[in-house]
């Protein structure tokens, strides 16, 4: 049971990195991304591919999926920052579904719906039975630099100039902040963290397809950041494990009811996540660690000026 | 070749005038209730599921259409009473994204019901009209019928009754509109009923051609949100342009690239309209 625990513990802190992508953009600067699974599915297959295909160490691949996601996040922001904030939405939904598209047609490039097999884990044969536990630990300590990177983001003037644009992006851009700059940095910031933990996930499992990257990961880690509470990092972090646990809970309890089919204890599992975000959306929008705003710093009184 | 190409415009036509139908529910309520409805998806499986189960039930093809209207209309009612609206005023995205757990809601409620395996309608087959070389199906042309007549109804109901315009009226200004003792909560209800029925309705049109299955409103969704955007969000004449277009483009893009990029061309078509011209061709709110 410890290793199921692990398991669960290590996709948990994948979840968490998307959390905290999502949280970056939406909590930060008002932005969505819907798509998210299609930028998690860009960082894994970009990496995936690389160190398979194309040799290169795994270290190299993690560094290519930020890369490529984020160059994903500033192709998609650039034709839509200047307009208002539902036209990203439909984008990035439809940029998830052609990632998809092109995954499972592009035969000789990600061998299509078969997905690609045999994607290394670092000292994965020397470690043996320990490498579960490494890879949790490697896991925990991409976290734990995207957590400090994010909320040293938070608390700092840019971060406070997102917030600001979140708040009203025109009284920003009148306060002499560049938006579409902040939203677009923002943006492809939030997709590369989403493509590094893409690669974090096939490197772990060994195995990416398509069908793993269906657009309710993305209602996961809304649900995630939604219930922690958006516009704080910690509450992001915190609902990627309380997702986790539903997930995994409600796994169980499906099994009980009897009489159902496979499809339908699928379908309820579905169903349950969704109500749920419904629910901490209509009755508890702050989530569990609502956001706190610290006070603008203010010049020492009495300076002389 | 020039056959293959008129073919693929007509099935085009053919497909467009299907796509507008629910591309119109879809602008119409965004132009009223200010965010967009992801729950389109879940709606047209929902539409295309009660449409079947009534067309099996005995009733003929008008009457099967009107049922899938009744019942995707109602649950787009209730979503939008209880899930989205009391949070559009937070902003549209919180609305817009309880409406993708809503969409996600109904298709498992289908998915519950029905299970995954694909269901045809049984309809009586028919030999092609031919013109030449190009064909067309008596099926495709009655789906057609049904449909233009539909928009037909549509624009009459806008254009000359009371309700028509307190809807167009809202949509424009609403401060303007309650002022003139129009209540905005009502116009609300109404585009949630009308415009959700009418994505139920495509959602049976669009699926009686082929299978449906769960996830019959997700393959479409794109396409419905290509043509509201292409014609202008908000724009119900758009919306019918928009869908024509993207019916034609996905049919052409089937002979450039092959069937499996079909999906892709609402999204490169919304892509390129957002980069060239994001008013849309006819512009927002343009009736």
């Amino acid at each position: 049971m410890p290793s199921y625990l692990l398991f669960i513990a290590t996709i948990g802190g994948i979840y968490g990195l998307l959390a905290l992508s999502l949280n970056l953009i939406w909590g930060g600067a008002g932005m969505v991304n819907l798509g998210l699974a299609g930028f998690f599915a860009v960082g894994a297959y970009a990496s995936g591919l690389l160190t398979t295909a194309g040799q290169v160490p795994i270290v190299a691949g993690w560094m290519a999926a930020l890369v490529a996601g984020g160059f994903a996040g500033l192709i998609v922001t650039l034709s839509t920052t200047r307009l208002r904030q539902d036209y990203l939405a439909i984008v990035t939904l439809g940029f998830a579904e052609v990632v998809r598209l092109v995954a499972a047609n592009e035969i000789w490039l990600t061998r299509g719906t078969d997905g690609i097999s045999g994607i290394p884990g670092p000292w994965k044969s020397a470690l043996g039975q320990n490498f579960n536990s490494v890879y949790f630990l490697i896991v925990v300590a991409a976290l734990v630099v995207v957590f400090l990177v994010v909320r040293r983001i938070d608390r700092s003037p840019y971060g406070r100039a997102l917030r600001a644009i979140r708040e009203d992006a025109q009284v920003a851009q009148v306060a002499g902040k560049p938006v579409l700059r902040f939203k677009t940095e923002a943006f492809t910031l939030s997709a590369a963290i989403a493509g590094l933990a893409g690669a974090l996930y096939g490197h772990f499992t060994s195995y990416i397809a398509p069908d793993l990257f269906l657009p309710l990961i993305t209602v996961y880690i809304f649900l995630a950041v939604a219930s922690g509470g958006t516009g704080r990092p910690a509450g992001a972090l915190l609902g990627a494990y309380l997702v986790m646990t539903l997930l995994e809970s409600s796994r169980f309890f499906v099994e009980w009811i009897p009489g159902t089919t496979a499809v339908q204890r699928a379908a309820l599992k579905e169903l349950l996540i969704a109500v749920a975000l419904i629910l901490v959306l209509r009755l508890k929008p702050s989530g569990v660690l609502p956001e706190r705003i610290p006070p603008a710093p203010r010049p020492a009184t009495g300076a002389s000026s | 070749m020039i056959d293959i190409v008129v073919q693929a415009l007509v099935n085009g036509l053919v497909s467009g005038t299907l796509l507008a139908v629910p591309a119109i529910g879809f602008t119409a309520m965004f132009a009223v209730l200010r965010f967009p409805n992801f729950a389109v998806s879940g709606i047209a499986t929902l539409g295309a599921f009660a449409g079947y189960l009534a067309y099996g039930a005995g009733l003929q093809m008008a009457g099967s259409l009107v049922v899938a209207f009744v019942v995707a209309g109602a649950a787009g009612l209730l979503f939008d009473e209880v899930a989205h609206l009391p949070m559009v005023k937070q902003g549209a995205l919180p609305a817009a994204i309880a409406s993708i757990a809503s969409g996600l809601v109904l298709e498992n409620l289908v998915r519950l019901g029905f299970g995954n395996d694909p269901r045809g309608y049984d309809r009586p087959i028919a030999r092609d009209i031919r013109l030449g070389d190009i064909r067309v199906s008596p099926q495709q042309l009655e789906t057609m019928g049904l449909a233009l007549a539909l928009m037909l109804a549509v624009f009459a109901i806008l254009a000359f009754t009371r309700i028509g315009k307190a809807m167009r009226a809202s949509a424009d200004n609403p401060d303007l509109a309650s002022l003139k003792g129009i209540r905005p909560e009502r116009i609300a209800m109404i585009a949630s009923f009308a415009g959700m029925g009418l994505v139920g309705v495509g959602g049976m049109l669009l699926g009686l051609d082929s299978a449906i299955d769960p996830l019959t409103g997700t393959r479409i969704l794109l396409s419905i949100f290509a043509a509201a955007v292409l014609g202008g969000l908000g724009s119900v004449p758009g919306a019918v342009l928009g869908a024509f277009l993207i019916g034609m483009a996905e049919e052409l893009s089937v002979l450039a690239v092959g069937s499996q990029y079909r999906a892709a061309v609402g999204f490169v078509a919304i892509l390129a309209m957002l980069t060239l011209r994001p008013r849309g061709l006819l512009g927002e709110r343009a009736y």
